[in-house]
């Protein structure tokens, strides 16, 4: 089926981003309402699309639109189109939906910033990347919106360039994203040169006839452009700096939509995994590592939104883990990417608002007993907490608990270590949760004087809310009936598998459950029950020193990348000046013979260059007559 | 094709006629040379439009080809005549001229001769720009490869700063020594095609010549060391920073946009459809110097101090990939150079002009000078910031449509070097944002508080660059369409087909 209306989805913010960019100042006034409009309208046509879905058969739903021809050389014929199915409608629901409340948080929690209206420009300009990330038909279109949410990111993180360690932190975020785009960039090259198409349409139907070989490369390329984006090992170490990009952009951005585009890319790329079981491998382990790895950092970090950055970067490691798995765990790790994406958007906003209370405070040492004072933030705070943490019913049990037992079931010791780090990174889970919640808004206040909390507006706590009811509410939906599998079924697992079960779902909810209740006690033992120090003590192991500096993911890549690189140019600029340039003088100079010739180039030259010119024709004219003769 | 209209002939002399204009002006009229200079490339540019419009994409023979017999005895002719590869270049060319002279308004004072000057030979050099293009006789482009070097000399040595004297000697003495070798080559075509049935310049009959594989290795040589001193290629570049540090901005943005691009067009037209057979024997080699000038343009960026030399060695980076994309010899490949040399003179040359801007309005060259410049010149820093982001070859902007054409059709022969060519992707990130950030961001240093920002002059220059800048990266087709049929001739000539899917052998299409 085609549709002429989902350009419209991309054509309004990117429209807003334009006229709050191109009209400057005359729009400060009225700017970030346009720009909320239109991202909202964006919603209402993502509404309107889902719902004429519904009234669809099951294999009627995916509508496409072709715009016209982009790119066309030869057999290389690329298409500017988009294609809505079942798997994008999710996400283009979750952009426009969390988008436009992050929109109307923005506008209380930005509105004392002078450049509230380049703020606004940005954030309509990555909805538009966004959508084009998910809508287009194939992967060269998928780059163009793959990069523009890159660069949205880049903007956005280093908003308040003036402080040069955000700048830095910027750049860090692009240069790793670039790191990444290498790897989809490459992806892109075998697949045309193996299957003679980049649709997603044509490599669907190419593939099973491709060799494994070709098709394990593509994988892994496409998997380390899934590590640069959704902040995965071993290109993790951006997303912690990119905290420094106001609260909404971490919510938005760096939690609930640009992150998991690397989700987005495997399992849209599931026609290529499925038959490449090494890459397919290789997504899990990384999915398995990375949630083990944001774990730990996530319960030694004292700044509220790098713990909650580390979270993330766990959380979506469940999700690559679960894409790994499989047409087993395609449809779980989107629907932990979507209850994350209610779930950890409210806490992020949560955490915006508490800063907002606390004068740009963002140490929780200094926090405390905040319950009393922001008593909205602490309950919708407190329900993402909940279901984070998978507790029944809400949102992450259902999400969470399938991706730890199709771990379990996809047998042998894979399936034994897979299951066994996504229970233990649930136990790690509920721990530093619990640590937030408690040295915010629990105990003892340890703020200054000076700090007088208060609760947000209307307009920060109403998106917060709305929010905490997905949190609530949406891991229910999704399983209710196996609603949201079934719903993806004709994209992720066109056949129904059936395997083995080595834990039924009632045992792995118990044993999450215990796990989650030890976490959850060693948190309050450790944090509630005894006095916090408003600095974090010096005397502690090598072990929560390590995590404190990210388990030092930043002195690796400064010794083995940064440093040498930096040696590598300075030795190049070295020698070119004077190795090659030096041979070209010396050369120049032999030829010129002796000084008197080279003074005598600076001025005489000039004049007698018609000369030259002169005697190279007479010469080639009599070369010519001699040879002719 | 004939045409009843001259037009390339028209095109060439347009300049000219504007040059002798100029050249009647009284020298203390500057304000006049300036719009009669102005006028006169808005008008070329104007009639190169229309000139295309008639251009029949879908034809790959030469078209307005005119052909006039200049020095009988030697068999010379003046031709000339283009095909979608050089209409392009010459588009190009004239597009880009009135921008420099509207966005340099003022750098033509303070030379050692006078403003005057300074145009005629900027108008004399867009004649040749357009000769060089549109020459189907060799002999005759050597004349205009040779002779467009006398202006640009004058332009740098005359008007530049710093070491303009010897960064223009330099330029000289090296492009030189390049079109000596290719003179000698063309001097044996000349000689060969007299042995195998009459003397003639002309560029279809000597692609018939039989050569031995030896001649042929030898005369590609030639004419390739000339085209990749002139592009350049690493290890040929060392005269392009200094050239490029000296020279005024608009004499930069037309060596670097334009002038540099005669090399990898001489590439396409000369070495390829002349010698098939050596420049398969030598393309392992040149995709090695492609390469390398790749990643070694980046990392020589990366570690510049000095904006116009970053600038310059960018441009190295980006030549690998324009080299690379030739040699690939696959359509994406060739289609993509030459969509590359067009979106690079865009886009450097858009680079260059704000770089010079910001130059001129500090004093000062060095990138450690500046800071803060997105709260002083909020427009200045954009336009630097978007220029910055095509250079770094972002999806949506021109140069990523070329980047990567050449990149997957470079892939498709040599997967090798295209993957080793991707890494430049990620230092081009580098050196794109490290600059941005060292001058756009940060706290606004000493030096920068009052820093006027574009003016409505520089504005109007500026805009038409950025908004084509964003028009191809969306739309290529219309240069694609163009070029596509004489990239996919060239490859033929040269007796090449694109690989096939690997997937072809088992399952058919």
């Amino acid at each position: 089926m085609t549709s002429n209306s989902l350009v419209y989805l991309i054509a309004l913010p990117l429209f807003g981003s334009a006229v709050l960019l191109l009209a400057g100042r005359r729009c400060d006034r009225w700017g970030h309402l346009l720009a909320t409009a239109l991202s909202a309208g964006s919603f209402a046509i993502g509404l309107y699309q889902f719902l004429q879905m519904l009234g669809r058969a099951n294999d009627q739903r995916a509508v496409t639109q072709k715009l016209f021809s982009w790119i066309s050389v030869g057999s290389f014929q690329v298409d500017a189109g988009l294609m809505l199915d079942q798997l994008s409608i999710c996400f283009v629901l979750l952009i426009t939906g969390v988008g436009t409340l992050i929109h109307i948080y923005s506008i209380a929690y930005m509105s004392h910033d002078r450049d509230r209206r380049r703020f606004f420009a940005y954030l309509n300009f990555f909805i538009a990347a966004m959508l084009l990330l998910v809508l287009g038909d194939s992967y060269l279109n998928l780059y163009v919106g793959w990069e523009g949410v890159g660069l949205a990111s880049y903007l956005l993180i280093g908003f308040w360039n003036q402080k040069p360690a955000y700048a830095t932190a910027a750049k860090k975020a692009f240069v790793a994203n670039r790191v990444g785009d290498m790897g989809l960039s490459i992806a892109i090259m075998i697949t045309f040169a193996t299957l003679g198409t980049v649709s997603f349409a044509g490599v669907k139907e190419h593939a099973p006839v491709a060799s494994t070989g070709a098709l394990t490369a593509i994988g892994i390329m496409l998997l380390v452009a899934a590590t640069g984006k959704s902040a995965q090992f071993p290109l993790q170490a951006w997303l912690g700096d990119a905290m420094a990009g106001p609260t909404p952009v971490s919510a938005l951005i760096h939690a609930a939509t640009m992150v998991t585009a690397g989700v987005y890319l495997i399992t849209r790329s599931n026609f290529i995994f499925d038959a490449a079981p090494t890459a397919q491998l290789a997504v899990a382990i990384i999915g398995a590592i990375t949630l083990l790895f944001g774990a730990i950092i996530g319960m030694a970090k004292d700044d509220i939104k790098k713990a909650l950055a580390a979270s993330t970067m766990s959380q979506i490691g469940y999700m690559v883990l679960g894409a790994g798995l499989g047409p087993a765990g395609y449809a779980f790790a989107i629907m932990h990417l979507l209850t994350h994406g209610f779930f950890k958007a409210g806490m992020f906003l949560g955490a915006g608002s508490v800063m907002h209370g606390m004068d740009d405070e963002v140490n929780m040492r200094r926090y405390g007993g905040l319950r009393k004072f922001m008593p909205i933030t602490f309950a919708t705070f407190g329900l993402g907490y909940l279901a984070i943490i998978g507790v029944p019913p809400f949102a992450g049990f259902y999400s969470k608990d399938k991706i730890i037992e199709v771990a379990f079931n996809a047998g042998g010791i894979k399936g034994i270590t897979l299951g066994t780090a996504a229970l233990l990174g649930a136990a790690i889970t509920a721990f530093y949760m619990t640590r937030v919640v408690i040295l915010t808004f629990a105990g003892n206040k340890r703020w200054d004087e000076k700090a007088h909390p208060h609760e947000s507006p209307f307009l920060m706590w109403a998106p917060m809310v709305l929010l905490a009811i997905g949190s609530v509410a949406s891991g229910f939906l999704f399983t209710h009936g196996d609603a949201l599998r079934n719903w993806l079924a004709p994209v992720v697992e066109p056949h129904p598998v059936h395997e083995a079960e080595l834990l039924s779902p009632a045992v792995v909810s118990i044993l999450a459950l215990v796990l989650v209740g030890v976490g959850v006690a060693f948190a309050i033992v450790k944090y509630l029950r005894s006095q916090v120090p408003q600095v974090a003590p010096e005397d502690v192991s090598i072990f929560t020193r390590i995590a404190r500096r990210d388990l030092l993911q930043d002195e690796f890549n400064e010794a083995v990348f940064m440093r040498p690189g930096q040696a590598l140019t300075r030795t190049l600029v070295k020698t070119d000046a004077a190795v090659i340039d030096g041979a070209v003088r010396g050369v120049g100079r032999m030829t010129l013979g002796s000084g008197n010739l080279l003074r005598a180039t600076q001025t005489g030259f000039v004049r007698s260059y018609a000369m030259w010119i002169l005697i190279g024709a007479i010469g080639l004219i009599a070369a010519i007559w001699v040879v002719t003769q | 094709m004939t045409s009843n209209v001259s037009w390339l002939t028209t095109l060439g002399l347009l300049p000219l006629l504007g040059a002798l204009f100029i050249a009647a002006l009284s020298k203390r009229n500057e304000l006049a040379a300036k719009r009669v200079a102005f006028g006169t490339t808005l008008v070329v540019a104007a009639a190169a439009i229309a000139m295309a419009m008639q251009f029949q994409r879908d034809n790959v023979d030469l078209q307005f080809v005119e052909t006039y017999s200049w020095i009988p005895s030697f068999g010379i002719n003046y031709a000339v005549g283009v095909d979608g590869i050089a209409l392009v270049l010459i588009l190009l060319s004239v597009l880009l001229a009135p921008i420099v002279v509207l966005a340099g308004w003022n750098e033509s004072s303070g030379g050692r001769w006078s403003v005057k000057t300074f145009y005629i030979l900027l108008l004399v050099l867009e004649t040749m720009m357009i000769g060089v293009f549109s020459a189907t006789d060799v002999f005759l482009f050597y004349v205009f490869f040779e002779a467009m070097l006398v202006p640009v000399y004058f332009l740098i040595g005359g008007y530049g700063t710093g070491e303009r004297s010897a960064a223009a000697v330099k330029f000289l003495l090296y492009s030189l020594f390049g079109g000596l070798l290719m003179l000698a080559s063309i001097i044996a075509l000349y000689v060969l095609s007299g042995e195998q049935g009459g003397h003639t310049f002309d560029t279809t009959a000597l692609s018939h010549l039989q050569m031995s594989s030896t001649t042929q290795n030898f005369l590609f040589l030639g004419f390739f060391i000339a085209f990749a001193i002139k592009a350049p290629l690493w290890p040929f570049h060392t005269w392009l920073p200094d050239a490029a540090q000296s020279a005024t901005t608009g004499t930069s943005v037309l060596l670097l946009g334009v002038l540099d691009k005669v090399g990898t067009f001489g590439m396409i037209r000369y070495c390829l459809t002349l010698f098939p057979d050596a420049t398969k024997t030598f393309t392992p080699v040149i995709l090695v110097l492609a390469v390398i000038s790749i990643i070694y343009g980046a990392f020589l960026a990366i570690g510049q101090t000095d904006f116009k030399r970053l600038i310059a060695f960018t441009s190295i980076s980006h030549f690998g990939f324009i080299t690379m994309g030739i040699f690939a010899m696959t359509s994406q490949g060739h289609s993509g150079a030459t969509l590359y040399m067009f979106n690079h003179g865009f886009s450097t040359g858009a680079l260059f002009l704000v770089a010079g801007w910001m130059i001129s309005r500090r004093g000062s060259s060095k990138i450690a000078d500046f800071g803060g410049l997105q709260r002083v010149t909020p427009v200045m820093a954009w336009a630097f910031f978007i220029a910055g982001m095509s250079s770094l070859a972002l999806p949506g902007l021109s140069s990523f449509v070329s980047e990567f054409l050449v990149l997957i059709g470079t892939y498709t022969r040599y997967p090798v070097a295209a993957v080793i060519g991707t890494f430049g992707v990620v230092l081009a990130a580098l050196y794109v944002l490290i600059p941005v950030q060292r001058a756009l961001h940060g706290p606004i240093t000493p030096g920068n508080e009052s820093l006027p920002d574009l003016n409505l002059r520089e504005k109007i220059a500026i805009a038409p660059v950025l908004a084509v800048i964003v028009a191809l990266g969306f739309y290529p087709s219309p240069l694609l369409n163009v070029i596509n049929p004489a990239a996919a001739h060239t490859i033929a000539q040269a007796g090449f087909t694109d690989p096939l899917p690997s997937i072809d052998g088992k399952a058919g299409k």
